[in-house]
């Protein structure tokens, strides 16, 4: 019983720093054809389109209500300390150092990081990646880094986009419904957001995205060896719930690092 | 006999050994397939064709042994080094494995894109050629999901021949084909060996195909050749488990029921 026991545990242990490993020589694959060009503008653009242009109008949205309960909430907190004019400087400070970079990634890893796992893990189960193999090409860089370039632009401009709309918000429901003043509103974000704020969303959103990307298409890449992955329909949804999981749980554990680090 | 000698060898497998974890599904197999024939890797299911196949691909591992293409041996490459020796042959999977976000041209395209600098005008030519080869001339521009199955294998071979290839890999190019169908499409593969001199190797359980299109055939059972022969000399070969596989007999029919059943039960 104690036996079965260890010799189980000891088995997810090594699977675990076995499959760690697969994902750093992954990446670092990825990462090598990264930075050696030529590189395929047509596929890059192509998944800009997928992973940034589509994702814009979710991303308008979320950050307008973000920014919109950001500055309710912190209304009503504020007004008990007659602080109200803080109310720009807690928006602006909310949603560019955590909420912008964070909230974007999650939506990303809906929008786009679950559909990229999904398409390569078919195109395993398919053949397709055999295929290419087979032609001569090499999967990682007609694959993977489109994706990883696209991901590495878009993501920032994404959270920039996030948090504008976010500022917004928060000035729909602090300024115009609750009466705020649009200079104290506007002034006080202008004095407490500095450029390191900028700079920590900034690294957060391209940390992001290498994860977003990292994740995806390592589970969809190698559906027919992992553990948790297999084969067919039920191997595809099953790796690319996992995506989903593993991408959020690590997007907020990397936010948390980022911001011991950084601040 | 002289001749003969002459006859390159464009693949040799020797003692070529493979598991998949702590099964084994290939055991010691030596095979070598001359140039400008078509060489019919034929068995049942579960009989290893397929691994044998994604071996000599360099898409699997082997355990032990030795796959040479072309004269060079492919265990131990670098994969820069697979890659440009795969540049040199085209492979025709058995579901077709076309890209679906891509055009029949783009899919047929897609190795001159990446191996060569032609102007498109001229790609454009060479793909119709192929196209007009696999006779699907006027389909460049639908998708793959507008295509039958019959067509899906046919661009797929167009496909494969895009580059010219020395060899030419088909897995399984009958599988879910109706008679019509296969029998073109067999006729296309001994088409090609005449007009292109291409070596072929075509992994099948389709007697009737093999038996068409094959200059020699291997078969294979339970991961070891059982034969390698002319079809006249695998028609005649004595082997019973050869005579099973060509007179479609099950393998286990003269078991006992009831040592079947204790068997299956696991009280025995």
């Amino acid at each position: 019983m104690i036996k079965e026991s260890v010799t189980r545990f000891g088995r997810k242990g090594v699977d675990f720093i076995e499959t760690t490993g697969m994902m750093g020589v992954f990446l670092f694959n990825c990462f090598y054809h990264v930075f050696r060009p030529p590189h395929k503008i047509f596929s890059i653009i192509k998944q800009i389109h997928f992973i940034g242009a589509r994702s814009t109008i979710v991303i308008v949205f979320t950050g307008l209500f973000t920014g919109m309960v950001l500055a309710l909430q912190g209304y009503h907190n504020l007004k008990d300390f007659g602080s109200t004019d803080l109310l720009g400087s807690a928006v602006g400070l909310g949603l560019i150092q955590e909420l912008g970079p964070v909230l974007t990634a999650l939506m990303v890893i809906g929008r786009a990081g679950s559909a990229m796992c999904a398409e390569i893990g078919i195109m395993r189960h398919s053949e397709q990646i055999d295929a290419l193999e087979c032609m001569g090409i090499d999967p990682y860089r007609f694959l993977m880094v489109p994706k990883f370039i696209a991901a590495i632009i878009s993501l920032p401009i994404l959270t920039f986009i996030f948090d504008i709309a976010g500022i917004l918000g928060g000035y729909l429901v602090g300024v115009v419904l609750m009466g705020v003043s649009e200079g104290s509103y506007f002034q006080g974000m202008y004095n407490s957001v500095d450029w390191a704020d900028v700079q920590l969303g900034f690294v957060k959103s391209l940390i992001f995205a290498i994860l977003i990307v990292w994740i995806a298409t390592f589970k969809g890449y190698f559906l027919h060896i992992l553990k948790s992955g297999g084969h067919g329909a039920e191997g595809v949804s099953r790796v690319t719930t996992d995506t989903v999981v593993l991408s959020s749980v690590m997007i907020l554990a990397s936010d948390y690092l980022v911001g011991t680090i950084m601040l | 006999m002289e001749k003969k000698k002459t006859i390159s060898e464009v693949i040799k497998v020797r003692d070529l050994v493979s598991h998949y974890g702590e099964r084994q599904i290939l055991n010691d197999i030596n095979l070598t397939i001359k140039q400008g024939e078509v060489m019919v890797i034929m068995g049942g299911s579960g009989s290893g064709k397929t691994t044998l196949l994604r071996t000599m691909l360099g898409l699997n591992t082997p355990t032990n042994g030795d796959i040479e293409l072309m004269n060079k041996s492919i265990i131990g490459l670098s994969t820069p080094e697979l890659y440009k020796i795969r540049q040199q042959f085209g492979v025709s999977f058995q579901g077709g494995a076309l890209f679906s976000s891509m055009s029949v041209r783009e899919n047929i395209q897609l190795p001159l894109n990446e191996h060569t600098r032609l102007d498109q005008k001229t790609m454009d030519i060479m793909c119709r050629l192929k196209l007009e080869v696999v006779n699907l001339s006027g389909f460049e521009n639908l998708m793959p999901a507008e295509l039958s199955g019959g067509m899906l294998k046919r661009v797929a071979l167009a496909r494969a021949i895009i580059m010219d290839p020395k060899l030419l890999f088909f897995d399984e190019p009958s599988a879910g084909l109706d008679p019509v169908v296969s029998a073109e499409l067999d006729e296309l593969i001994v088409k090609l060996k005449n007009a292109m001199n291409m070596t072929i190797i075509v992994v099948t359980h389709e007697l009737e195909s093999a038996f068409r299109i094959a200059d020699r055939i291997t078969v294979l059972d339970q991961g070891s050749v059982l034969i390698t022969g002319t079809v006249d000399e695998v028609k005649n070969c004595e082997n019973e488990r050869v005579q099973n596989l060509l007179n479609r007999r099950p393998r286990n029919e003269n078991v006992d029921a009831d040592e079947y059943l204790k068997r299956l039960t696991g009280s025995m």
